[in-house]
């Protein structure tokens, strides 16, 4: 039987919709069949992957149904614990989730990769073979350990950021080192020897740097990082694919890895904030603008009068935060749009690059309360808008709306694109209270003229907004 | 043992140069709103890692190969299975404006 050209065709077949599924997830129109053209893509390689089995090497022939066995409990248990925990995920949650089962995937390339160095096959397998195994190694470790701090941190399992004394250096040497390990397996693997202490001792130095490279940056920091290591878990998935000569894992290794790496930096330019900067963790570190100089004073208002307002205004425009949805108040939001909606109010939400957790998190907390999609838009394509909306107001949201962004050159926000809602007649802003943003610079947006603070929980100020406009008629 | 098809050298380059345009042209036109299924969905796929470390399982011949196998597997499958559901869930809440959008205009979709 000739179970490794079926192996082959399936692989191939599974390729294609993997990269047809991405296709048309690149559109909301048809994003929703892209995951399930992807998916199927999945089951198939999964299914044919069986067929491995009756074509194993001679040293594996007697343990092949012990083997068969361990892979159907493997799969049982990865498959159901994360489909389970996939299902149950609150939608705010989603960010860590996926940083979770990123690691996880890091840590399958990483388990490829210490089989592939402790078999004593490198001889046979060749030099580019063997650097392929260690640097897949290296990645999926550092892509394990870092997703499982990302995750920590944005659960809020792990709330300090430690910064050791020279964190740079540290990070260098733990690098050469792995690197130096890595070579030192990779020419004792050419002469025929196996160390497994040197290789336990390189996947330890790995995941140590996963930790160290992690551990310093911020919790607003982490939508680009999970984005990175995702980038890194594709490559590493790529580089175990030429170990093994699998050809979906190449392919679909290294798609994710560009396309993930093209969203990191997308996602970091949105921030105004290089790479090298989030990676090297100098957030925090500049200078805060100087909270003295800003003038005037912040103005409260009920959320009634924030209601009337906008139920008797032509044009709003609505700036949602990561706080509206920390306080679950999309729903209710959403409702008192349609109230506004009914009065012929023209609504728009305006979501900023990175509101959220991750870009496009916001929009997805929004879908989820039914909002539909084409009356939310980008930051390009609202920003001009402003100008001419009656009001515009702000939930939850903080720094990518500080006008300090576009003005002053000693923020730490300078530069980064914000949403222009200091240009809007009038502005609202709902806070819980009179704190500053994740990057701990005041902001002058609520110090401004046309500037009101509505104080309180957005769930309990949407409730209020809802019957202020209700008892209108 | 290896499967039949050998991919060294410069076809290796070439694979691997044309996968990375892939990736980054299917990227590069998606509009923000479409980043985090997106990014979730990526996730998904990297999740084919499961199919090698079944290949290193099923050819494990050691107790430490079958346990470092069992746990490729394990991690491996969570990562798919899990990246599934969540791009899913994710990319389900994605509707156009109300009913009547699908109603009236349903010759919109493409």
């Amino acid at each position: 039987m000739d179970t490794t050209l079926i192996i082959e065709a399936a692989y191939f077949v599974a390729a294609l919709l993997f990269i047809y599924g991405l296709k048309r997830m690149a559109s909301p129109v048809t994003a929703r069949s892209g995951i399930l053209v992807a998916g199927w893509g999945m089951v198939l390689a999964v299914a044919v992957a069986f067929l491995y089995g009756l074509d194993v090497n001679e040293k594996a022939q007697p343990h092949v149904w012990v083997n068969l066995t361990l892979v159907v409990i493997a799969l049982g248990i990865g498959v159901g614990w994360a489909w389970y925990s996939g299902k149950k995920v609150a939608m705010t949650d989603m960010p860590q989730m996926v940083a979770l089962y990123n690691g996880m995937g890091g840590g399958a390339a990483a388990a490829i990769a210490a089989i592939e160095l402790f078999s004593g096959n490198a001889q046979s397998h060749g030099i580019v073979v063997t650097i392929l195994a260690v640097l897949g190694g290296l990645i999926g470790a550092v892509a394990l350990s870092g997703s499982l701090i990302a995750w920590a941190k944005l659960d809020g399992r792990i709330n300090k950021t430690v910064r050791l004394p020279g964190q740079q250096a540290i990070n260098a040497a733990l690098f050469f080192l792995a690197l130096a390990t890595g070579a030192a397996i990779t020419t004792a693997g050419l002469a025929g020897e196996v160390s497994i202490t040197l290789v336990a001792v390189f996947f330890v130095i790995s995941l140590v740097l996963g930790v160290m490279l992690t551990n310093p940056i911020g919790g607003a920091d982490m939508p680009v990082v999970i984005s990175l290591y995702n980038a890194f878990t594709g490559l590493a998935v790529a580089f175990e694919g030429f170990v093994l000569q699998n050809p979906a894992m190449i392919i679909a290794g290294t798609v994710v890895g560009s396309a993930g790496t093209l969203l990191t930096l997308m996602m970091a330019k949105a921030m105004n904030r290089p790479v090298s900067n989030v990676i090297f963790s100098q957030f925090g570190e500049t200078d805060d603008g100087g909270d003295s100089e800003i003038e005037g004073s912040m103005k409260a208002a009920e959320a009634s009068d924030a209601a009337i307002a906008m139920y008797y205004a032509n044009k709003v425009i609505i700036v949602p935060g990561y706080g509206l949805a920390v306080a679950q108040a999309q729903h209710k939001l959403y409702e008192f749009v349609k109230l506004l909606q009914k009065q012929g109010v023209d609504v728009r939400f305006a979501i900023h690059p990175v509101a959220g957790r991750m870009p496009g998190h916001m929009n997805v907390l929004l879908a989820e309360a039914g909002v539909p999609y084409d009356i939310i838009f980008d930051l390009e394509d609202i920003n001009e808008d402003f100008a001419q909306a009656d009001v515009a107001i702000v939930l939850g949201a903080n720094d990518v709306v500080n006008p300090a962004a576009r003005t002053k050159k000693s923020s730490p926000i300078y530069g980064m694109p914000i949403l222009n809602v200091d240009m809007a007649q009038t502005a609202y802003v709902v806070k819980r209270g009179q704190g500053k943003g994740y990057s701990g610079v005041e902001n002058e947006l609520f110090y401004a003229d046309n500037t009101s603070m509505v104080y309180g929980d957005a769930q309990k100020v949407m409730a209020q907004m809802i019957e202020a406009v209700k008892s209108l008629g | 043992m290896d499967a039949t098809t050998t991919i060294t050298g410069f076809v290796a380059l070439y694979i691997f140069m044309l996968a990375a345009f892939t990736g980054y042209e299917i990227i590069g036109r998606v509009p923000a709103i479409l980043h985090t299924p997106l990014m979730s969905g990526s996730n998904f796929i990297h999740g084919i890692v499961v199919v090698g470390a079944m290949w290193a399982l099923l050819n494990a011949s050691t107790p430490l190969e079958q346990v470092i196998g069992f746990f490729g597997v394990l991690l491996g499958a969570g990562n798919a299975a899990g990246g599934y559901v969540v791009t899913e869930r994710m990319l389900q809440m994605f509707k156009s404006s109300d009913k009547r959008a699908d109603k009236t205009t349903s010759t919109d979709k493409e």
